[in-house]
């Protein structure tokens, strides 16, 4: 019995070599796991001798991982820093993947409709400036909604976060105030409001408490159906954010050559202004020749096939410009 | 023990007292003995045992030494790799870090000031409302209970404790967080007020949330750890209260519960480890605001949600060393409290020799 287990054991062994899986490892961001990890599923189905392993830890784990070169790739939904791009020693080149966008979702009681936020509302509320419904700054922008006497509670990220970062960038190009007291980052000390844990935490604050208002992604907002504003953008439109909105934020934005962009607040009259890309940090010169191949053609697969699958999944797809250029520059910078 | 009599086996003769035919052994007549004979066992294997299974001995030895000494190793890393870890945090902001009460990312500023006192303040709140009660559990199942129902009641408490965290805090947020907001909060705020402890606006998230659920899973481990050890204090102990003339409460006070009261504050020391290392049940009911708030209506933060929220996502070599520095600042505030908790059980025992646990 324990023989023939033997025997066994070596013939499985024997055959798993023979298939000769080439694995290639990524970490990072959170908020695009969903569409990369179906992706990742397709792309084994085509080729099925090559198996992408991806793990969510986080933007900042991914960042750290491809730079200390213990995976293939990484990934985060904000750009790397003038600061990381220069202490790394693995140069990476920022490959923009999906878009995404932040909603500001609320409970008001008595009101089921649609409430339009001023950039000036938005950062009042969450400055603690503005601790009203009723107040004059939404009031004005709201003709016909009965905002009620009530307590505005402000519920943010506890955790660091992509989306936190999205929705701080924004603020801080939209009011000078909040740039100076808070600033953006994955992590910001929040004047008011209390932290929920992950997209879900916030929510659940916000659905709790009545009058509570609170940013989460735009996926999150529709698939839980919780209530979430329109947004005016720099061309004094009232924009509700949908993945046409989104893609539309990302058109009238200038790409630079290195794809490290914000296009929070951007030119255009039908975009949304609190968008974002998300990237993959490929190395543009990997240790193993064979994964580095492997890699690039996946990219390009993504950049043709992968971006017909986002709109399944609620994700916006790349305007095809951006495509364009992203094509030129991996064939151009990733070796091999 | 030489200079003093004893008159079961007295050394000089008292008078014309005989040793009685049926004497009694003392006690230290039995021991001595008994060392003699184990001595004698052991000359015996020495002797007639060959030298070299010796080694078999020695080496079981060393093994069990260096298993003993890996405990206190781990430790030693563990300390070592935190201060290690945040060396850039600890040059930066030297002591001032431990008072400093300022969290700031973005800045680089980083206190651990609002976390050390939330997770003191939760910790102390969740004992206060576990020990009556845990007590009170364990007096009534051992002492009071009929007997069919002794099994049940200790199985539904120890149940408490097999329940993941996590799904104590998703309890917390869908079950007590609205009750506390609706019922308990405005009940407390009008009635209590006036302390400055209920104040304030009602999110039902906050510190008198965190304090609850760490005290219903600290309610389990204070309940069976005081149940054993009042079940061990000898049934003559509880008789002999009684036949002087003592009430049922007044047995229990004094026969039991002054005997076991070692071991219930050692219960009481593991309910607080356990509650100043809770996290994700924390993190999800306490608000995660890096405050120090006088009211328990307020949201709070502890080191333990802290370094769960942010590390993941920590950019910065200074960020992730500040929250290094926050992991060793609970280390320390756990090792301070198990010391402060060890010199308050040897100052009721009177000295370290009567240490039991």
């Amino acid at each position: 019995m324990i023989r023939s287990f033997r025997v066994l054991l070596c013939i499985a062994v024997l055959v798993s070599c023979a298939f000769a899986q080439t694995r290639l490892n990524g970490a990072g961001a959170t908020f695009p796991y969903p569409i990369y990890s179906k992706w990742f599923n397709e792309y084994h189905n085509q080729h099925s001798d090559i198996e992408i392993n991806y793990q969510s830890i986080g933007s900042g784990g991914g960042i750290r991982q491809v730079q200390a070169g213990t995976v293939d790739f990484g990934a985060s939904d904000g750009p790397m820093t003038d600061q990381q791009i220069a202490e790394s020693k693995v140069k990476v080149l920022h490959v923009p993947t999906v878009l995404g966008s932040v909603v500001p979702a609320y409970n008001i009681p008595g009101v089921s409709g649609e409430v339009k936020f001023t950039p000036d509302a938005l950062a009042g509320i969450f400055l603690g400036k503005i601790t009203k419904w009723n107040d004059k700054a939404i009031t004005s922008a709201n003709p016909g909604v009965n905002l009620p006497d009530q307590s505005i509670t402000v519920a943010h990220r506890s955790d660091g976060s992509g989306t936190t970062y999205i929705f701080t960038d924004y603020l801080s190009k939209v009011s000078p105030d909040w740039k100076n007291n808070v600033g953006k980052g994955t992590s910001v000390k929040w004047p008011v409001g209390i932290g929920g844990k992950g997209n879900e935490g916030v929510a659940g604050s916000i659905r709790q408490l009545p009058g509570s208002i609170g940013y989460i992604e735009l996926i999150y907002a529709l698939q839980n159906k919780i209530p979430y504003g329109s947004v005016q953008n720099s061309s004094k439109n009232f924009i509700k954010a949908s993945l046409d909105s989104t893609t539309a934020a990302a058109v009238g934005v200038k790409m630079p050559a290195d794809f490290r962009v914000s296009i929070t607040n951007p030119p255009g009259k039908d975009a949304y202004p609190i968008a974002s890309f998300t990237w993959l940090l490929v190395p543009t010169s990997p240790t193993d020749a064979n994964k580095g191949k492997i890699l690039k053609d996946y990219l390009f697969w993504m950049l043709d096939k992968g971006q017909t699958m986002t709109q399944a999944l609620s994700y916006a797809p790349l305007p095809s410009q951006v495509v364009e250029m992203e094509k030129a520059a991996i064939t151009k910078q990733v070796k091999p | 023990m030489s200079d003093s009599v004893d008159p079961m086996n007295p050394t000089e003769p008292l008078g014309k007292l005989q040793k009685p035919a049926t004497a009694i052994p003392s006690m230290a007549q039995v021991s001595k003995e008994r060392r003699t004979a184990a001595s004698t066992v052991l000359q015996k294997i020495r002797t007639s045992h060959p030298r070299a299974s010796r080694i078999p001995d020695t080496v079981f030895a060393v093994i069990i030494l260096l298993s003993a000494i890996s405990v206190f190793a781990i430790v030693v890393l563990v300390a070592w790799q935190l201060i290690d870890k945040s060396r850039l945090s600890l040059h930066q902001f030297g002591i001032g870090f431990f008072y400093g009460h300022d969290w700031d990312p973005v800045a680089g500023s980083f206190g651990a000031m609002p976390f050390i006192y939330g997770t003191l303040v939760s910790s102390f709140l969740a004992l206060l409302m576990a020990v009556p009660l845990s007590i009170g559990v364990a007096v009534y199942v051992t002492e009071m209970c009929p007997q069919r129902l002794r099994a049940i009641i200790s199985f539904l408490v120890e149940l408490l404790a097999a329940i993941p965290s996590v799904i104590y805090g998703l309890w917390g947020i869908f079950v007590l967080a609205p009750l506390l907001r609706e019922y308990v909060e405005p009940f407390l705020a009008r009635t209590l007020g006036w302390t400055g402890l209920f104040t304030g606006p009602m999110y039902g998230l906050g510190m008198l949330a965190a304090g609850i659920i760490m005290a219903i899973m600290v309610v389990p481990v204070i309940a069976s750890i005081t149940r054993e050890v009042m079940t061990a204090v000898p049934q003559n102990q509880r008789e002999a209260v009684l036949a002087l003339g003592a009430t049922r409460w007044e047995m229990i006070r004094m026969g039991v519960l002054r005997n076991a009261r070692i071991g219930i504050v050692g219960g009481v020391i593991l309910g607080l480890g356990r509650a100043l290392g809770e996290t994700m049940a924390v993190t999800m009911v306490i608000g995660n605001r890096p405050e120090i708030a006088k009211s328990l209506f307020a949201p709070g933060y502890t080191m333990a949600s802290v370094i769960a929220n942010e590390f993941t996502e920590a950019t910065g070599d200074l960020y992730l060393s500040a929250l290094v520095e926050i992991g060793l600042a609970l280390f320390i505030v756990t090792l301070i409290v198990n010391a402060l908790a060890r010199l308050l059980v040897w100052s009721i025992t009177g000295g370290t020799a009567r240490v039991r646990a």
